[in-house]
């Protein structure tokens, strides 16, 4: 049975390019483009891995990421963040708050192929 | 050592570059060798003609050996040697007359560098303060970023080798299409809004703070027809708010109803007359006018006079957001964020109500000195069973006179601390862009 991904980011053309090469690679994906119900999203959902943008309408990944890994049941879900900004301080509060992997906007479809199997292996 | 003492060694150094000896430039100019070395050690003042025909046998303008190198240079540097970076080794400040003297091309060119490098420091000054804190350049490099990932992925797929649906074609042959269309579009915006240096502050601000401050700082930050009463809040602020966002008007309007108020309670014919009395402490003016010294504050910041000579204002809220900015020449604020913790305006909403003053020093070359007053005061009526919500106000006054000044050192403070060089300051926040200060006063 296929591994389930949820993708949470809210232009839908990376969306799509995203849903296309995972799903190519045998990954189940789904997406949601806000912030603010996006831990009711992955409860309902319960995926097993989720990308998640900083960047998002309604909360911040941050916010986000940070409700997951305060639930018991959501804390070691693994979670590769998108950001448009590749500072070191950015990173660092990334892996911080919580983030499995981190990676920076524009990031090519190899990476984030690479990443995501690499968070759960055997899709 | 007196200026026109160094004619004799300035001679003396223009003599051996040339090439001449002693005795040589005597016979020429047609006195003794033993006089001219009186005049060379600085024991006989020259002038006239003798000074004329020394420095044509010379080669150089009379000035230059009277004067030396212009007092401009000899100060830029000074201001280069006292920057220069530590581990450098230390400059013969005792010698710069000399060295301005001797090498005047080497000389200029290291004054032009030192002015280039303080133009620079200013720019990066302002442009960090810009990338940190510019809402619509940080929400524009995301937008042109997510636009660059999306063509990325699409393209690569299009260009990877494999079988890819005619349908899947066409769908990302379109979302290149429309990306690329939203990409140039964003640049054009970026680079518009990067290009408005030229522009009025209100068309560059993005906030609607900062259209405020913006509108404010066009103004002059005085309100000649308020003052007088030939004009309404309401009907000053909508000439004055036309182009800005709606959000900046209402916070225009408020803010001059506030001036209006002010002005109905302390005209500036009265404030002026106890200002003649009492001098611009605004704590005296206070007890004198009876009225709170927040407000005092902001009237004396805001009276009708020559904008050169206006004080500085700031005013946070409860948070410590600043909601009012007012700089003058030797206190510059930050244009976006918080300012500095170690200004009075933040101890003094520790202490509400009583009113506070420090003699305030901002790094710089030479560092500039100011006198502050600051107070918190309720910004809202007294209400039962519940604390006020308090509002802190600084006045910011050019310093006095050398000899007004008490003995105690200034307080070292900044700007913020991004834009402060000032490394060891228990206050800091976040990292300093700036190279550090040889000695940061803590």
């Amino acid at each position: 049975m296929s591994k389930r991904l949820l993708l949470i980011e809210d232009e839908p053309n990376i969306i799509e390019a995203i849903s296309f090469i995972l799903s190519r690679d045998g990954w189940q994906v789904t997406s949601h483009v806000s912030g603010r119900d996006a831990v009711d999203r992955i409860r309902r959902e319960a995926p097993d891995v989720v990308i998640l943008d900083v960047m998002l309408p309604g909360k911040s990944g941050y916010d986000v990421l940070q409700e997951i890994r305060n639930d018991d049941a959501l804390s070691g879900l693994p979670v590769l963040m998108l950001t448009a900004r590749g500072q070191d301080k950015d990173r660092e509060l990334a892996l911080r708050a919580g983030a499995d992997r981190f990676m920076t906007k524009p990031f090519s479809n190899t990476e984030v192929l690479e990443a995501v199997r690499a968070m759960v292996p055997a899709a | 050592m007196a200026r026109d003492t160094l004619t004799g060694s300035r001679i003396r150094e223009r003599r051996i570059i040339a090439g001449l000896k002693q005795a040589e430039l005597a016979r020429a100019a047609d006195i003794s060798a033993s006089y001219l070395n009186l005049i060379e050690h600085n024991r006989r003042r020259i002038g006239g003609k003798l000074l004329v025909e020394i420095a044509r046998l010379l080669d150089v303008e009379p000035a230059l050996l009277t004067e030396g190198a212009g007092a401009t240079l000899v100060q830029s540097l000074r201001e280069a040697a006292s920057s220069g970076e530590a581990g450098a080794g230390e400059a013969e400040l005792d010698r710069v007359d000399e060295f301005a003297g001797r090498f005047p091309g080497w000389a200029g060119l290291l004054a032009a560098k030192e002015r280039r490098v303080g133009t620079l420091e200013r720019a990066v000054e302002t442009l960090s303060d810009r990338l940190t804190h510019d809402p619509q350049l940080a929400a524009s490099l995301h937008e042109m970023l997510s636009r660059v990932t999306a063509i990325r992925s699409a393209a690569s797929i299009l260009a990877e080798p494999g079988e890819i649906s005619p349908e899947w074609q066409g769908r990302f042959h379109r979302n290149i299409y429309e990306d690329s269309g939203l990409l140039a579009e964003t640049s054009r915006a970026l680079v518009a809004y990067l290009e408005a240096g030229d522009e009025p502050k209100s068309q560059q601000a993005t906030a609607p703070q900062e259209e405020l401050d913006a509108i404010l700082g066009g103004e002059g930050y005085a309100f000649p027809s308020l003052e007088a009463g030939e004009e309404t809040p309401e009907a000053l602020a909508a000439r004055l708010s036309k182009g800005a966002s709606e959000a900046a008007a209402g916070l225009l309007t408020a803010h001059l109803a506030r001036a209006a108020a002010d002005i109905a309670a302390l005209p500036a014919e009265a404030l002026a007359t106890a200002r003649d009395a009492l001098g611009p402490d605004p704590v005296a003016l206070a007890a004198r006018l009876g009225q709170p010294i927040g407000r005092v504050m902001r009237r004396l910041a805001a009276m009708p006079e020559a904008e050169g000579a206006r004080p500085g204002l700031v005013i946070c809220d409860a948070s410590g957001v600043l909601t009012a900015r007012q700089p003058i020449a030797d206190f510059p604020l930050p244009r976006f964020g918080a300012g500095c913790p170690l200004w009075p305006l933040y101890a003094a909403l520790n202490r509400p109500g009583v009113p506070l003053t420090a003699r305030l020093e901002q790094p710089g070359r030479p560092p500039r000195t100011v006198r502050a007053f600051a107070v918190a005061e309720p910004a809202e009526s007294p209400r039962l069973d519940r604390p006020p919500l308090y509002e802190a106000v600084m006045l910011v006054l050019p310093d006095g006179p050398e000899e007004d000044r008490e003995a105690a050192a200034p307080q070292p403070v900044g700007v913020n601390c991004r834009i402060c060089p000032r490394r060891d300051c228990p206050g800091r926040r976040e990292p300093t862009i700036l190279a550090a200060e040889r000695d940061t006063g803590f």
